[in-house]
């Protein structure tokens, strides 16, 4: 080996710790959101019964029925003719599993079914059992499913197939069609109506701000007036009061006024805790232009209004979009505001999921599931504009 | 973040341009309508809030209606002497502590660590964004994530009973008991929340120092390791030095964040189990014990605890203004 290629293999082998750092904090990082991924496609009874983790092994019933019965009734349940355990009828006059541990003190031919200390205990009988009955009734259930969707977006908590269930009767939201749709976005339990909740409040309270945070931030950068540089300071300071601050007397404004539990007061709220920071990052960029660009208008005779809509507006396309993106993540995420201006009357996603946790301890397959769907539109946002968002986040200082 | 960008241009005085001057009536024209909005829901409200802080429950009478004879009162600071010293809010000051003592340091810890790891590597955007995602969900979702993450089973004493939270499954592998992590008051709980917190933080950290370690010169360091300084030694003695403007933006900021700390406690204990928090009590007293008077003083006590990285904040800002 030559000195050269010596000093490279030592410079990569140098370098193998530094990957293996970086890599195991990644996986660390993203595990926790891997198991809620997993976890929202996996059928309710594998939820329960095993870790995520291990999604791919084999089910715990299949193996406990190798562990316990194949070496006698045979891999497939049927090598004992007189006790066919593949066979749909046989294994349905055992619906609990206390009635198959009663059979393992029979003696037949003189030999007791399961001697004491090879039986397996109640909880891997149970599991056993299902994958038993599953076997015998030929639908194995899936190990990915879309039924936790299904569920939390009709806001029907957990049985089995929504259709198959509705068409029997025992649909919750009332005594309409089996309309999935319907039931999704009229449900006040469901995420689907909580889904379209959400959009209504996002969209608004990211654009009313924007909108006038644009005109103040024009103001500030290119005219003048009498206290600019105060007010602005005092925006800037603003941008960090705690909008605790603000929920009781906007709280008792709303009930005087009538805006409570509509989306027009939540707009509004979030625009007045949006503005001081939209106004900053817009205003600082709009600043950082070249002020011969102005010059060139204004001398060519145009007013404040058309350098306003021709020249910065157009502009500031970036900052807007970085601003955009931040704000709309922002109210999208929010819990507090959505908590006390909209409650159960105009439920959005984060309300429901918080309430699923909290009040109804709804299984891990729905939470799970109900969680994912609330990260559909920032996963989105996120991978497509990163960007932005991080120019939007970074911009300079931190929100109410 | 606004303390990189700051460029060095030589000092001018400053007068204003000719071209900003459109008359006196324009300009207010482009700004009233933010203004407005603005006294609204934050100006007003913060006001009246500090004048309900002095009122008693349903805001009908001075606090000073709440004193029984005998007992300490602060008069019409009553509200006050519960957001201070009663028992509950202690505690909560106490887990605020915590936080602010963990996860400051922490989330700015983690963040430079990635921050000099990744930097050195071809993969960095990749490994940023994965670390920077949970920025982007929801901290109610990040509650239902580590929720099962933490996962107990219901029946701890059933030897057979399946563990589905991984990290009570990886004590189990290892021959340990599993924790009930979120209701093991006070220190493993509030731990596993802080956990929660630099998980959702670090990528903020991280992308913040990332651009203040990339401004740094690379001739200085590498001049360094030509006259025989360790990497260790670069890092502590010309890094640091170099991003410290930019690590006390980070320390501020999260001080704020952690503060105003409300989904993750609201959503995995409710503050239940000892870990409540300010941000949290003050909405469990306006909405759940109908006590706006003490709402309201908690609220004031949290924007007070603010009010100094508020005027650094205006301060800095001024700063940078001059040197525009
Ligand atoms: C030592 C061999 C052996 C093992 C192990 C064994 N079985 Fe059996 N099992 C038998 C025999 C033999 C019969 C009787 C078949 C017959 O009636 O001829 C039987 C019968 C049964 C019956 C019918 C009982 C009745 O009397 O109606 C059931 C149900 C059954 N087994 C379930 C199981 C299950 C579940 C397991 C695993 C937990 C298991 N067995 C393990 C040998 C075994």
């Amino acid at each position: 080996m030559n000195p050269q290629t010596r000093e490279r293999l030592n410079k990569i082998l140098g370098r193998i710790p530094l990957h293996v750092v970086i890599i195991i904090l990644c996986l660390l990082w993203i595990l926790p959101t891997l198991g809620l991924l997993v976890t929202s496609f996996r059928p309710v009874q594998d939820v329960n019964e095993s870790g995520w983790w291990t999604v791919l092994s084999e089910r715990g019933g299949n193996v406990a029925y190798e562990t316990y019965c194949a070496s006698c009734h045979g891999p497939a349940g049927d090598a004992l003719p007189a006790a066919d355990l593949s066979d749909p009828e046989f294994i349905s006059q055992y619906r609990r599993s206390i009635q198959i541990s009663a059979t393992f003190n029979n003696e037949y031919d003189g030999e007791i079914h399961i001697p004491e200390d090879q039986r397996p205990n109640a909880d891997e009988l149970a599991t056993i059992l299902t994958a038993l009955r599953e076997g015998a009734e030929g639908e194995a259930r899936p190990r990915f499913w879309l039924q936790n969707y299904i569920d939390v977006l009709a806001g029907y908590r957990g049985r089995l197939t929504y259709a198959a269930d509705c068409e029997a009767g025992n649909i919750i939201p009332g005594q309409r069609e089996c309309d999935f749709l319907t039931d999704a976005t009229v449900s006040q339990a469901a995420m689907g109506r909580a889904f379209i909740n959400t959009v209504i409040v996002s969209v608004p309270a990211t654009l009313i701000p924007i909108f006038f945070a644009a005109f103040a931030a024009f103001a500030f950068s290119w005219l003048d007036f009498k206290g600019r540089q105060a007010l602005f300071a005092i925006l800037v300071g603003l941008q960090i009061v705690p909008l605790q601050m603000a929920l009781i007397p906007i709280f008792r404004l709303y009930v005087d006024v009538g805006l409570n539990g509509t989306f027009l007061g939540v707009w509004l709220f979030h625009t007045g805790f949006g503005l001081p920071y939209a106004i900053y990052l817009t205003r600082n960029f709009l600043g950082s232009l070249p002020m011969e660009i102005f010059e060139s208008v204004y001398l060519d005779g145009a007013s404040a209004w058309t350098a306003f809509t021709r020249l910065a507006l157009p502009l500031s396309i970036p900052a807007i979009a970085s601003l955009g993106i931040f704000q709309f993540l922002w109210v999208w995420n929010d819990l507090l505001v959505a908590l006390v201006f909209l409650g159960g009357t105009n439920p959005v996603m984060t309300y429901q999921i918080g309430n699923m946790v909290t009040s109804l301890g709804a299984g891990w397959h729905l939470l799970t599931a109900a969680a994912f769907l609330s990260f559909l539109v920032p996963m989105i946002v996120f991978f497509g504009l990163q960007r932005y968002f991080v120019r939007g986040l970074l911009g300079g200082a931190i929100k109410g | 973040m606004a303390a990189l960008r700051r460029k060095k241009k030589p000092k001018t005085k400053r007068t204003v341009p000719l071209i900003m001057r459109q008359g006196t009536v324009t300009p207010w024209l482009f700004v009233i309508p933010a203004l407005i909005i603005i006294f609204i829901y934050i100006a007003y409200p913060t006001l009246y809030t500090g004048y309900l802080s002095l009122r008693n429950s349903d805001s009908s009478e001075w606090a000073t209606a709440a004193c029984r004879e005998g007992e300490t009162c602060w008069g019409v600071f009553e509200n006050y002497r519960y957001a201070l010293t009663s028992d509950v809010m202690l505690k909560s000051f106490r887990n605020n502590i915590l936080w602010l003592v963990i996860m400051v340091p922490g989330v700015t810890a983690m963040g430079l660590l990635f921050a000099v790891l990744v930097d050195r590597v071809r993969y960095e955007a990749l490994a940023k964004a994965l670390i920077f995602m949970p920025m982007a969900i929801s901290f109610v979702g990040a509650g239902v994530i580590w929720g099962f993450v933490y996962d107990f089973p219901v029946n701890p004493d059933n030897p057979n009973a399946p563990i589905i939270g991984i990290l009570n499954a990886a004590l189990v592998s290892l021959g340990q008991k599993p924790v009930p992590w979120l209701s093991s008051p006070p220190l493993i709980n509030n731990l596993a929340l802080i956990v929660v917190g630099i998980w959702l933080y670090t990528g903020f950290g991280m992308t913040i120092l990332s651009a203040a370690i990339k401004g740094v010169p690379d001739e200085l360091l590498e001049a360094a390791r030509i006259d025989g300084a360790s990497e260790w030694m670069v890092f502590w003695r010309i890094m640091v030095p170099l991003i410290l403007p930019t690590i006390t933006v980070v320390l501020t900021t999260m001080t704020i964040f952690t503060l105003k700390l409300f989904d993750i406690i609201y959503v995995m204990t409710g503050g239940n189990f000892d870990s409540n928090v300010v941000a949290v009590r003050m909405y469990q007293e306006m909405y759940i014990n109908f006590e706006a008077g003490r709402s309201a003083a908690i609220a004031v006590v949290l924007l007070i605890l603010i009010i100094p990285v508020l005027i650094y904040n205006i301060r800095r800002f001024q700063e940078q203004e001059a040197i525009r």
